[in-house]
């Protein structure tokens, strides 16, 4: 499992992989992370329990992802440990993580574009586009 | 991926993709472009975004593509496509998250060389009095119900609360208060967004920067406008914060299901969108009018402290220190027009996404200055180049639904732009010639260094040679202030 960054003129991009769903959400919520620069402080631990529904595979990596951005936006709070669930387009995830010391890059929005799960010889593997 | 023979080549500004190009394309794709400028978008998605957006149903005309052009996600920026109005399709991933991201320019006759002394303290406090960067809060903390009345009346609520002057009004696109907003169709968590971030710049691109008028072309139209060679004028370039993102966010979500409901198939789920004329399609287009109205306050805000900033330095000690209000206008933006598609007057909804709305001289909406000579346009440049101000003209109300650039257009990702150039290093080459700049981050400025970007002079020339703009003046900047 991993992501790296891809090139994008104007926002930012990954590619993330994964051997299954609930682990292609927990790399992309890491991915997010790296791309943001957050940087947790060690004081107090923070948790945050996410129930969300959604009609597809997609829209509900999309909703996830939107759901980190607000809570850094809005919390001033990240996430490095996140266990995971998703059955029938419903995600369950408990978040461990903390408030932000500081984020270099404001990750705007999460986008739709060329979004598509795949099927890869190891598992699964998806592209996604950020607005910044 | 598209390449150059694909297109059909009208003249050395002007290119075309032809509607047979694709199956499901509606219309051809025009594209205001040098072959250099073409050139330089081949490696990305762009025009593939383009041929994209010409499926959109009720789409009429052409899809128009700039010469700022890059890629974006689901529509190019620098894209421009027209929807049949009320049957076509709204689709929010066409007008963008920073809804109503625009640029106000201010200016003043304040001569260069007699404030010379002044400049870092302008600097300074400019910076310290126009919030900026990753997170900040805005100037004002609204409560819920006046973020609303914010949200239905824009920069009428700005004039109500002393905020703005009516001249500021008369000459911001729309009069800074879009008709038909509805904050009720915005989520709780869009106003909550919103509620902390009035009068606030943001971070990224977005930025204040003070110029000086360096050339002017068009001495009447210049001076119905304000400008004088030598002088001061200040840029702010923002949009709608979190709210806007969170409007679009909300919505492009939502309309995956609509879309299904409506039979509409689309090449990129980016591109969602629901006819006008339904539930979802109305409800969109009064909360996206609802979070420009929101833009057009945030930047009445900050140009309330850019005069704020000018008053305290030279008031006293140098004449002619009043900001006036050149122009306000979006870049980021759907609108009800009225333009004549093949022979006939029609009412269409224009996306432009990274392009300015650039009405001609005696267009209706215009204050009456500016029916003589067109509607302003200013498109900046990339930090340390120039910026410019020009006029719309009749042509680009014939040829791209009265729309042209609205600035220099990216051609290098940020991460590479952060390889390859240092942001301490620029900071010093950019203040050896001249250029006070005071940044939240280096890794932002240096994400924002003048080679990630397209030559803005092309640019212009490109727009002018077609004759969807003409030139009015060209500003060099003196100070620059990013988050």
């Amino acid at each position: 499992m991993g992501f790296e960054e891809l090139p994008h003129t104007a926002d930012l991009a990954l590619r993330i992989w994964a051997d299954d769903l609930p682990g292609l959400f927990v790399e992309a919520a890491r991915g997010l992370n790296v791309l943001s620069g957050v940087h947790l402080s060690d004081k107090s631990i923070q948790c945050q329990t996410l129930d969300i529904e959604s009609e597809d595979s997609e829209s509900l990596l999309v909703a996830f992802l939107t759901e980190l951005v607000y809570l850094a936006e809005h919390n001033n709070m990240a996430f490095d440990k996140i266990d995971l669930t998703i059955m029938n387009n419903h995600l369950h995830a408990d978040l461990q993580g903390a408030f932000l010391v500081s984020i270099t890059k404001n990750i705007k929005a999460v986008t739709f574009h060329n979004l598509q799960i795949q099927r890869i010889p190891s598992g699964l593997q998806v592209e996604i586009v950020f607005d910044v | 991926m598209i390449r150059l023979q694909d297109m059909k080549r009208i003249s050395p500004h002007e290119w075309e993709i032809p509607r047979s190009f694709r199956q499901g394309m509606r219309c051809p794709v025009r594209l205001f472009a040098t072959q250099e400028l073409l050139e330089q978008v081949m490696g990305d998605r762009s025009l593939e975004q383009a041929v994209n957006a010409s499926t959109l149903p009720g789409i009429v005309g052409s899809v128009i593509v700039m010469p700022d052009m890059h890629q974006g996600y689901g529509f190019p920026i620098g894209g421009v496509a027209a929807t049949r109005f009320p049957q076509g399709v709204i689709s929010p991933g066409a007008i963008g998250y920073d809804i109503n991201c625009g640029v106000r320019l201010l200016a003043s006759f304040v001569d260069l060389q007699a404030a010379e002394s002044y400049l870092d303290i302008l600097a300074t406090r400019m910076n310290q009095s126009c919030p900026s960067g990753v997170g900040t809060d805005g100037m004002l903390k609204l409560s819920l119900p006046d973020l609303d009345k914010v949200l239905r009346d824009g920069s009428r609520w700005a004039l109500k609360n002393g905020y703005a002057t009516e001249a500021d009004l008369a000459r911001t696109e729309e009069s800074g208060s879009i008709v038909g907003a509805k904050p009720e169709k915005l989520s709780e968590r869009a106003r909550i967004r919103g509620r902390t971030q009035l009068g606030s710049l943001g971070a990224g691109n977005h930025f204040i920067e003070i110029d000086v008028v360096a050339e002017i072309f068009d001495p009447g139209a210049a001076s119905i406008m304000g400008l004088r060679q030598d002088c001061l004028v200040v840029q702010i370039h923002c949009g709608s914060r979190g709210l806007g993102h969170q409007v679009c966010t909300d919505y492009v979500q939502e309309f995956q299901s609509v879309v299904r409901r409506y039979g509409i198939q689309l090449p990129d789920r980016e591109l969602v969108c629901a006819p006008m004329d339904s539930p979802e399609g109305a409800s969109y287009l009064a909360a996206m009018r609802a979070a420009a109205n929101f833009a057009f306050t945030n930047r009445q805000l900050l140009a309330f402290s850019a005069r704020r900033v000018f008053e305290e330095v030279f008031s006293g000690r140098l004449k002619g220190w009043e900001l006036h209000q050149v122009y306000d206008l979006a870049h980021n933006m759907g609108k009800v027009e009225l333009h004549d598609v093949e022979g006939k007057q029609m009412k269409v909804c224009v996306h432009r996404k990274g392009a300015t709305r650039a009405f001609g001289p005696g267009t209706p909406g215009l204050p009456p200055e500016y029916q003589v000579i067109g509607q302003p346009v200013l498109v900046p440049g990339s930090m340390g180049t120039a910026s410019w101000v020009l006029v719309g003209t009749q042509t680009s109300m014939a040829r791209s639904f009265g729309s042209t650039c609205h600035g220099a257009g990216r051609v290098m990702s940020r991460s590479q732009a952060k390889r390859e150039v240092q942001g301490d290093n620029l900071r010093r080459q950019l203040e050896d010639g001249g250029i006070r700049i005071r940044a939240g981050s280096m890794s932002g400025l240096a994400e924002e260094a003048p080679q990630a970007y397209k030559d803005v002079d092309a640019v212009v020339e490109t727009v002018c040679a077609v004759g969807i703009a003409r030139k009015v003046a060209r500003l060099r900047p003196i100070i620059v202030i990013k988050g």
